[in-house]
């Protein structure tokens, strides 16, 4: 039954993933489609480790930047292949999020919550003040994406990336939750003591959780440097940590789709909201204030036990 | 709960549309698109740029546009984050199909923009100082502000005037300092000025005697020069007399604000810096070309916005100006024709100085469009 309910769901987002462009009137729907599908596979990453490991890292944009300068310096100044570039970035990441991880995994609440901030911080700062590497605070360019000899260009082009991208990413998730590695994760996230008694490896639960969705944001970083063709330190400033904690929590913690609608909402609000200008960061705080009262769980998991309540009232 | 759901919707529903009914307005408007940092880190820039713009459009509409056409401004604010500005930049070229962009009010959001718009093909006028954004030039991209390059010329062309040729540079080490400091280095060969030392400092740093120790120190400094922006340069200058130095003390285009002299103090008397028309208005010679501009734009601005006017609002006016006299030159918004009006911009005298653009030159202002001025007794000197 878990298993068709699955199958359904990837279908219904493949289905809404083709449907969608046929909304989009201009190039700039599609960029904003592309930024949400981008939010929304960091945000499944950052969910693996949130929604089912139980921990928090509010330091993912270091890693998401970290990707993006790998890339940039990569290819810029070493010439590398961008595929090459991308993955040496990744692996990268990976080894930095492993090393981080084991020491500070340990640490529990807020102190981990103040530990991964500080490495968020810490990266921003390096990427800041290394200005010979990265040019500055004012950013450096980045070269179009390509693969030997086919570059990729357009947003069009970037969106059905984006998208196969995130059902890949949905796939992946889905799975791994639904493997005896998610469901270690699972009794971390309900009793750390408890999963430790049955002889769940909490602790490289934790750390392999904490690498691989590093490295989701390290991967994403890397196509967003190619998409944009410009950074700046502030794409891993501590603000969009947290904005991507926002994005999983106001979705739904614990839930896969429910992390893609939360990246998609948040990535599109600010752009609605500019009809309201001055009162923007009002209207703002009231939604996510509104969401958090009213649907205390996240938008998805609170919406689908709405329905299956009236469903269950009907009969 | 069910009704607040009906709401939601209805809310959600009316937004849309007023998203759209922004599509779709009269092709005989003259659009002309801008983003700025109104929020975030660069507001103090971008909050007067952009009252600017909506103070003057307003009135040239209420004198009956250009050519009897309207002109519409379409605003968007990018916070600061240059991934924003791209995305507004591509909003107002691809959904609002506006004919000109004005904005970008830092180096960052406008090199993040330069990605959309070359390749879009609309006029931009970007309103910040990094020399990368018309060095090397760029078809579609122009742009009112001096360059930090010039601020480091005309220091090195005043020091050389009074006789110092070895000197000590002190400068932020990110952003506006540092990029000041990196061109500094560039042109100090060609005043034949020589740089004995060379101190850093963060711009959050609350004392650097141990740096100004080093250059008091140092062989045969002749005078001190400091690259930097908002309170840094006000604590470097607090420490410099509080070591009771005495070397001529010039500072950059950073600091020509009141604010300043309100934070260094005392501290800041005899200090000389590069600064636009713009902030010695009422000292100008009658003869001055800038002077009517200048103080023309200073008493209305002030008059609106009951504050102290500031360069950053000039940029934009500049920019505004431009593009509306190469708007009128062109007969058209036809997006060529008003980029190649744009480029032959000549001799518009604006809050910046004297502009003369050419197809090599994007910008357009010279070594004098910077005046050398002096703090005496708490104001702003004009000496040359």
């Amino acid at each position: 039954m878990w298993k068709t309910a699955r199958i359904g769901g990837l279908g219904a987002l493949a289905l809404i993933l083709v449907l969608a462009p046929l909304g989009f009137p201009n190039a700039y729907f599609y960029d904003i489609a592309v930024k949400a599908l981008f939010n929304a596979v960091v945000c499944i990453g950052l969910n693996l480790l949130i929604g089912y490991g139980g921990q928090i890292s509010l330091g993912h944009a270091g890693f998401f930047a970290l990707g993006a300068y790998g890339s940039a310096i990569l290819t810029v100044t070493y010439k590398l292949p961008a595929l090459p570039a991308m993955l040496l970035s990744a692996l990268g990441v990976g080894v930095l999020a492993y090393l981080i991880g084991r020491p500070i995994l340990r640490l529990k609440g807020h102190y981990l919550a103040m530990a991964t901030l500080g490495i968020g911080i810490i990266i921003h700062i390096v990427l800041k003040t290394e200005s010979g590497l990265t040019g500055g605070p004012d950013g450096m360019g980045v070269d179009p994406f390509s693969v030997m000899g086919f570059t990729m260009m357009g947003d069009r082009m970037w969106y059905w990336a984006a998208a196969a991208l995130l059902v890949l990413a949905v796939w992946l998730s889905l799975n791994l939750i639904d493997s005896p590695v998610g469901r270690a994760l699972r009794a971390v996230h309900g009793s750390e003591v408890g999963a430790e008694v049955v002889g769940v490896d909490t602790s490289s639960y934790k750390v392999m959780v904490f690498v691989v969705s590093a490295v989701f944001a390290s991967l994403i970083g890397s196509l967003f440097a190619h998409k944009d063709g410009f950074i700046t330190p502030d794409i891993g400033s501590f603000f969009r940590s947290v904005e991507f904690v926002v994005m999983v929590v106001l979705g739904g913690m614990a839930s896969t789709f429910g992390s893609v609608v939360g990246a998609i909402i948040l990535t599109l609000l600010p752009q609605v909201l500019t009809v309201v200008e001055d009162y923007e960061a009002m209207v703002f705080g009231g939604i996510m204030m509104g969401t958090m009262i009213f649907l205390p769980k996240g938008l998805l998991p609170s919406l689908v036990a709405g329905l299956r309540k009236r469903g269950g009232a009907a009969q | 709960m069910r009704s607040l759901a009906k709401w939601g919707v209805a809310a959600c529903a009316v937004v849309a549309a007023g998203v759209f009914a922004g599509a779709a307005q009269a092709a005989d408007t003259i659009k002309i698109g801008t983003f700025l940092s109104v929020t975030g880190p660069a507001s103090f820039l971008g909050e007067p740029e952009k009252k600017t713009l909506e103070m003057y459009v307003e009135r040239l509409n209420k004198d009956g546009g250009v050519k009897g056409r309207k002109v519409e401004l379409v605003h968007y604010d990018d916070g600061g984050a240059p991934d924003k500005a791209a995305t507004f930049a591509k909003r107002l070229i691809q959904n609002d199909n506006v004919d000109i962009i004005i904005g970008g009010t830092t180096t960052g959001t406008s090199m993040a923009a330069i990605k959309v718009v070359e390749p879009a093909g609309v006029p931009f006028i970007s309103l910040a100082g990094g020399i990368d954004i018309v060095d090397p030039v760029k078809k579609w991209v122009f742009k009112t502000p001096h360059t930090d390059r010039m601020a480091a010329e005309k220091v090195f062309l005043d020091m050389k005037k009074r006789g110092l040729t070895k000197i000590a540079m002190i400068s932020e080490d990110a952003g506006f300092g540092k990029s000041g400091h990196d061109q500094s280095l560039k042109v100090a060969g060609i005043y034949g000025i020589q740089i004995v030392a060379d101190e850093v400092y963060s711009p959050k740093d609350p004392d650097v005697t141990a740096q100004l120790t080093k250059i008091k120190n140092a062989a045969g400094v002749q005078a001190v020069f400091n690259f930097g922006f908002g309170q840094g340069p006000a604590i470097v200058t607090k420490n410099y007399k509080q070591l009771g130095m005495s070397l001529p003390f010039y500072q950059s285009h950073g600091v020509a604000s009141k604010d300043f002299i309100k934070l260094a103090g005392e501290a800041s008397e005899g200090i000389r810096l590069p600064a636009a028309g713009l902030v010695v208005a009422d000292q100008l010679a009658a003869t001055d070309p800038q002077k009517p501009v200048v103080t023309a734009f200073k008493k209305e601005y002030e008059a609106a916005f009951k504050s102290d006017v500031s360069t950053f609002a000039g940029h934009a006016y500049d920019g505004l100006q431009i593009a509306l006299a190469a708007i009128l030159r062109a007969g058209s918004t036809d997006k060529e024709k008003v980029r190649s009006e744009i480029e032959k911009t000549s001799g518009y005298v604006g809050t910046g100085g004297l502009v003369s653009m050419s197809p090599e030159d994007h910008m357009g202002l010279s070594l004098s469009a910077f005046r050398m001025v002096e703090v005496r007794k708490g104001d702003w000197v004009l000496v040359d």
